[in-house]
């Protein structure tokens, strides 16, 4: 992102909408960088002006990830796709047990979209990262016709380092392993659903969008190489990760539906909706696999968290060659907790 | 959440179970047939079935609105959506119930059709307000649940001046399949499929009441019991049943008192039959033509119904034939007796309605309970409801693949 000083009228933020100039490399493309994403991203090395960003890195290995926000609406309650596009992706790092450093984004606008919208996504963006101390370091935008794309599309990638002595990994669940969920399921797409005109559904939900470095540093503090894996519920939900587990470590899973932490006001949503919030979408939680004798030591740590103070121990792996995960309903029998299958409800991210 | 809660609770589960187990007698089997796909899938997603002692078994009815849609109306709809001028209005269940030719709404909506998925007729009302240029057609199917408000959008279409709205109607009547079921061979000749009695409607009943019920439990002599569907509904039901069977009674009995009567919603019942007239004859997947069983919109209501306005003349058309959802339908077969169930049928690439409702007995057991049938053997169609639970002990987990391919 280069921003050049430029003597000219300032961008009508207020009244203003992208056009297609914004995205044509010339003045005007300079201009939207500078005053909405060099102010609201500002650090040392975006500021460097160049086609990327170099920095010296620390010893260790590098987690490195990417991931596409195309959330609608773009404002929710709780968050928007700003906040979203940093919180997702410092998350996909830190389910390595990563700590993340440095951001890309890359924004896809629409023709017409409104510059005081984009100037709210941006600073809830530089807002986001700051508060989770990782830096937005390069950047790139692009502009397609009206019709082509819906307002904003965020594309972001990270990268972070893996401390010494931690190997987090789908593949290392083993019988007998304890799963622990970190709090509520389901907020993130209650509170998107909420917001959706066509369901005209009224709710005092949050989506649960947050970064969760934080936690797992003091998870990985805590247990150390007892922990087995991490993994962000997001699509799909509870259910989907779970399933993607047995299956990558080759196991089943069992879980207690009367442990599972879900808020009454989503459970609720669900019942109206015909959702169940084992398939619905988080953006704030993640799901942890730690060696049984760690589990009571890692929920403590959890719950010290601010965002882990409703974890809860959900269940626990077993052996099964089928790679089933079944939980005992609070009714009194089993069931399985497939995959989703088709859509629940599209762009929730 | 009131209401729905304490018909969820485990502890009565289990005393109810108990008291199923207790008063079922031991010589003998009990067969009911739940009519309903919300009942079968309460029974699975509960896992009710792990409560219930072995010479209690449940069959799962024909009850399910996407499952009984024949395809040649599925192909019907297919045709609707494709014209550049429509727009499709569709529950979300509809979209990807195959049509004869391997397509489905989904993959049309994908290819370019404009089709909507909605929630209520009230959602496919403000489509049509809103898009003035298009004819938009409401896909209407379902049982007596959902006749009332696709009267009603009708009716406001009609005060409104809406003249871009039509109606696809595929609306179908309970009591006539009952008695379908009961009068068909596989029941009264064959003896494939014995039921000695029945789960009744529980939303269905809401609007009829329990009074339709009572020709079949003095005409057949089989006991039904009317229930909601929550987890404990479902198990109060079968005890109530079981109770029937060993005092030798059949009568209509009401477990849905909190919003069922015998006369039902009468304002509904007024609404319906103003709106729409009975169709002498109507194709049920899995049970064929069955008289009497749909409903039509009314001459007056012409202009706003889709079969006449764009002249639709159904073509029957033929299943997969190796797709078992007839039978299942029927109760004569269950999910896992057919050679695509899990195999090349899955809700993500369903060949057959039952995988794709979430009310379906196939996406019901794939879903919920395939978990008990891995590793059993298959049973024979005779065989498909005797003694013997396919299961092993409630808590084993499931078999290793090998075991289920050597069965």
């Amino acid at each position: 992102m280069n921003a050049p000083r430029l003597r000219t009228r300032k961008l009508d933020i207020k009244t203003g909408r992208v056009d297609l100039s914004h995205g044509s490399g010339g003045r005007a493309m300079a201009q939207l960088i500078g005053e909405i994403f060099h102010k609201a991203f500002a650090n040392d090395l975006l500021a460097q002006g160049n086609d990327q960003a170099v920095f010296d890195m620390p010893a260790g290995r590098l987690a490195m990830t990417t991931d596409g926000y195309v959330v609608s609406p773009l404002f929710f309650p709780g968050g928007d796709i700003g906040s979203l596009a940093v919180h997702g992706t410092i998350n996909d790092l830190a389910m390595a047990g990563a700590r993340p450093l440095h951001l890309s984004a890359s924004f896809i606008l629409e023709e017409g979209f409104a510059l005081s919208e984009l100037q709210r996504i941006a600073h809830s963006m530089g807002a986001a990262a700051q508060a989770a101390g990782v830096k937005i370091v390069a950047g790139d935008t692009k502009v397609v016709e009206r019709g082509k794309a819906d307002g904003v599309f965020i594309s972001t990638a990270g990268i972070g380092i893996v401390p010494e002595g931690i190997h987090l990994s789908g593949e290392r669940a083993r019988p007998g392993d304890a799963i622990l969920v970190s709090g509520s399921i389901g907020d993130h797409g209650v509170a998107i659903m909420s917001s959706r005109e066509n369901l005209q559904f009224e709710t005092q939900i949050l989506s649960d969008s947050a970064a969760l470095h934080g936690l797992v540093a003091d998870m990985v503090a805590a247990c150390g190489s007892s922990l087995r894996l991490m993994r962000d519920p997001t699509r799909g939900g509870l259910a989907a990760t779970l399933n993607e587990i047995a299956h990558q470590s080759g196991v089943g899973v069992r879980i207690e539906e009367d442990a599972l932490p879900v808020k009454k006001q989503v459970a609720a949503a669900c019942e109206l909706l015909g959702l169940d919030p084992l398939f619905v979408a988080n953006e704030g939680k993640l799901v942890a696999f730690v060696a049984p004798e760690a589990a009571q030591k890692l929920l403590a740590a959890m719950r010290a968290h601010e965002l882990g103070r409703d974890a809860a121990i959900i269940g626990q792996v077993v052996e099964d060659e089928q790679n089933f995960v079944q939980m005992a309903t609070s009714f009194g029998g089993d069931r399985i907790v497939d995959w989703l299958s088709g859509e629940q409800l599209p762009r929730i991210c | 959440m009131k209401y729905v809660e304490e018909y969820r609770d485990g502890k009565l589960a289990k005393k109810i179970a108990a008291a199923i187990r207790a008063e079922a007698r031991p010589d003998r089997d009990y067969r009911f047939m739940e009519f309903c796909g919300g009942h079968t899938h309460a029974i699975a997603r509960y896992g009710l079935e792990d409560l219930l002692p072995k010479n209690v078994r449940m069959i799962h009815g024909p009850g399910c609105p996407v499952c009984v849609l024949p395809v040649g109306r599925m192909d019907d709809a297919m045709r609707l959506a494709r014209l550049p001028d429509v727009t499709l209005c569709t529950y979300a269940d509809l979209m990807r119930v195959p049509s004869s030719d391997g397509m489905s709404l989904l993959k049309a909506k994908a290819a370019g059709a404009d089709i909507r998925m909605v929630y209520s007729t009230l959602d496919a009302l403000r489509v049509a307000r809103e898009n003035r240029e298009r004819k938009v057609v409401f896909f209407a199917i379902g049982f007596e649940t959902t006749t009332p408000p696709t009267a009603m959008a009708v009716l406001s279409a009609r005060a409104e001046g809406l003249k871009n709205f039509f109606v696809f109607c595929n609306h179908v009547l309970t009591p006539a399949a009952i008695q379908n079921i009961l009068e068909s061979p596989d029941v009264r000749e064959l003896g494939l499929v014995r039921i000695d009695g029945f789960i009744g409607p529980a939303h269905v009943s809401t609007v009829i009441g329990t009074e339709p019920y009572e020709f079949f439990a003095e005409e057949f002599q089989k006991p039904v019991v009317v229930a909601g569907f929550e987890p404990l509904d479902v198990a109060q039901a079968i005890l109530m049943l079981v109770r029937q069977v060993n005092a030798g009674r059949c009568e209509v009995e009401n477990e849905y008192v909190r919003a069922v009567t015998r006369a039902g919603n009468r304002k509904a019942q007024d609404l319906v039959a103003s709106v729409f007239e009975l169709r002498a004859s109507f194709e049920w997947r899995g049970l064929g033509q069955v008289p009497y069983s749909a409903l039509k919109l009314r001459e007056e209501f012409s202009a706003f119904d889709a079969e006449k306005v764009f002249a639709i003349e159904t073509v029957p058309a033929q299943d997969n034939p190796a797709c078992e959802c007839g039978a299942i339908l029927r109760g004569v077969k269950k999910p896992a007796d057919c050679k695509l169930f899990g195999t090349l049928c899955t809700p993500e690439t369903p060949m057959g309605s039952c995988m794709v409702s979430s009310e379906g007995s196939c996406a019901a057991h794939w879903t919920y309970g395939r978990f008990r049938g891995a590793g059993a053997a298959r049973e024979k169609v005779d065989a498909g409801y005797s003694l013997t639970r396919t299961s092993g002990s409630p808590k084993r987990l499931a078999q290793p693949k090998g075991e289920r391919q050597a069965s």
